[in-house]
């Protein structure tokens, strides 16, 4: 699923989502446990995975490379939570919501 | 103690006298006949922006736009001899709604090379003519050319697509006036990777411009964004802009921005750390012609610190353009005198690495979880005004775009009323 470097992150596969909509919905509905156990394991990653990408064009990443680069943006996704709020939501956002439509494929 | 030099005037309000100091009248945001009238003095006679020249790649593009607020739908497509035009959304044989899907009300986009009515297949060009009628013989002295689609005025500025439903209105180009004039030669075409974000929010449109055109809020509301003792510093300094413009109808704010990227990397989250991009995007300017220099309407006050520019063009279009080489677009789209829809595009030059389209997804991200803070609000806000316990308010010298934006649109309902006698 991954590039054999990064055999360490199989275990967050179910982290490797098409769209942001799904990341946001993910984040919101996994416990702080789960989010810190994904961040502890893919942040310590992030900048060899960045490094070993760099040899790809982004529109044309093989499959375990384009994988590798969904778990990332799901990484972006949860550093809110863990890094900052210590909570899944957005505190103070209440029921406002804002839907991406349109997001730039990989 | 300021920070940053104010006009001769002493304010930048009082720099505008005809703004007066007094406290603004907020019925404005609450009351329906107001916003009857603003519909017809405001949306009906200005130029909207309804989109960028990319949606509309090729001949046969189209996509639809919903605008409750002047009480109609449009279709913008792009012809054969690759001019953009704007038509109501509207078959001239029985009006029915010409360019749908599933959902009448929803937006929609394609490439097509006619338009079909879905009712009795009346069809049309690309160019709104009239090409086909059903048992055309059927009819009575029927001219064809005498029922196309009825075309609405649309002109493009930098890319940026307008529409304006009053065929009397002066050019684009003189609405928008000396501030769009100083943007012109952004590489705005660079910039075609985009994210779109979309919400209903509970409010009347000012207050969201409102809540997007001033800084003051910032350090209060979105403090536990920032580590704490950044957010303590922040909370101490307040906020000050470099510079304001206001050529009514339309006004803009330059704001510093020491985060991209921040003179001290303690200050940031690890992530933006690793990823260089944050809040003002991506740390490191993409390599593309025409960021230095800048046009002369960007970072007007010449300032080292300086982060980013909010332009407001008048009704509900805002333009941010960031240091770091990326441009965000917000607009209102009024549903009821209290309730909008809100969208907001970030561009980018399009990434060529997984390592710069990170450092995109962190920016995209980080703006969501400042939005959702500032959407939220709102409503809160819509709330209370409507029960008129208190009416009127004070700005401070940093709201002045708020208090701007208010009376402008006051304006215009008043001369709407006054020309109509
Ligand atoms: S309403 Fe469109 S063809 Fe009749
Ligand atoms: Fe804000």
């Amino acid at each position: 699923m991954l590039p054999a470097e990064f055999a360490a992150l199989e275990p967050y596969g179910d982290w490797i989502l098409e769209t942001e909509r799904e990341r946001y919905e993910k984040r919101l509905a996994s416990s702080m446990e789960e989010m810190q156990a994904f961040y502890d394991a893919a942040f310590p990653l992030l900048e060899s995975a960045s490094k070993h990408l760099d040899a790809f064009t982004v529109g044309e990443l093989p499959e375990p490379e384009r994988n590798l680069l969904l778990l990332m943006f799901s990484l972006v996704m949860v550093s809110f939570p863990i890094e900052v709020w210590k909570q899944a939501r957005v505190p103070d956002s209440g029921a406002a919501y804002l839907d991406l439509l349109v997001e730039p494929r990989v | 103690m300021p920070h940053f030099s104010k006009p001769a005037a002493g304010s930048w309000t009082e720099h505008y006298p005809e703004l007066g100091t007094r406290p603004v009248d907020y019925t404005d945001s609450i009351d329906p006949a107001c916003y009857a009238a603003e519909q017809t003095a405001i949306f009906k006679k200005t130029w909207l922006n309804v989109g960028r020249v990319e949606q509309l790649p090729k001949t046969g593009s189209y996509f639809t736009k919903e605008l409750a607020v002047a009480d109609t739908s449009l279709v913008l497509v792009r012809g054969k001899d690759k001019r953009i035009r704007a038509f109501h959304n509207l078959c001239r044989h029985r009006g029915n709604k010409l360019v749908w899907n599933d959902y009448p009300g929803e937006e929609v986009k394609g490439t097509c090379r006619q338009f079909t009515c879905k009712y009795h297949a009346w069809r049309y060009d690309l160019e709104g003519n009239l090409t086909f009628v059903q048992q055309e013989k059927e009819f009575f002295d029927l001219d064809k050319a005498d029922f196309g689609l009825k075309s609405v005025r649309c002109e493009v500025w930098e890319g940026f697509i307008f529409v304006n439903l009053d065929p009397d209105a002066a050019p684009l180009s003189q609405y928008l006036g000396e501030l769009g004039k100083g943007l012109e030669g952004y590489p705005f075409h660079e910039m075609t990777e985009v994210f779109t974000y979309k919400a209903e929010v509970g409010s009347n449109w000012k207050l969201f411009i409102d809540a997007f055109a001033e800084f003051y809020h910032a350090p209060v509301l979105h403090q536990k964004q920032a580590t704490k003792e950044e957010a303590e510093k922040l909370l101490g300094y307040g906020f000050e802009a470099l510079h304001y413009d206001i050529r009514s109808p339309h006004s803009m704010i330059s704001s510093w921005g020491g985060m991209s990227p921040p003179k001290d990397p303690s200050m940031v989250k690890p992530i933006e750390r690793v990823l260089r991009s944050g809040l003002f995007g991506p740390w490191d300017r993409p390599d593309i012609e025409g960021l230095d220099p800048l046009p002369p309407g960007v970072n007007p006050a010449g300032h080292r610190a300086w982060g980013v520019d909010s332009f407001h063009f008048f009704p509900n279009f805002m333009l941010l353009i960031w240091a770091p080489g990326w441009y965000l677009t917000y607009h209102y789209w009024p549903t009821a005198v209290d309730r909008h829809i809100f969208e907001a595009n970030l561009y980018f030059v399009p990434a060529k690495t997984a390592r710069e389209r990170l450092a995109h997804e962190l920016a995209a991200v980080t703006f969501k979880e400042y939005a959702l803070q500032d959407a939220n609000t709102l409503e809160a806000t819509q709330t209370m005004l409507k029960s008129r316990a208190v009416t009127e308010f004070p700005l401070n010298d940093q709201e002045i775009l708020l208090r701007h934006l208010h009376k402008v649109a006051g304006d215009y309902v008043k001369e709407h009323a006054d020309a109509a006698g």
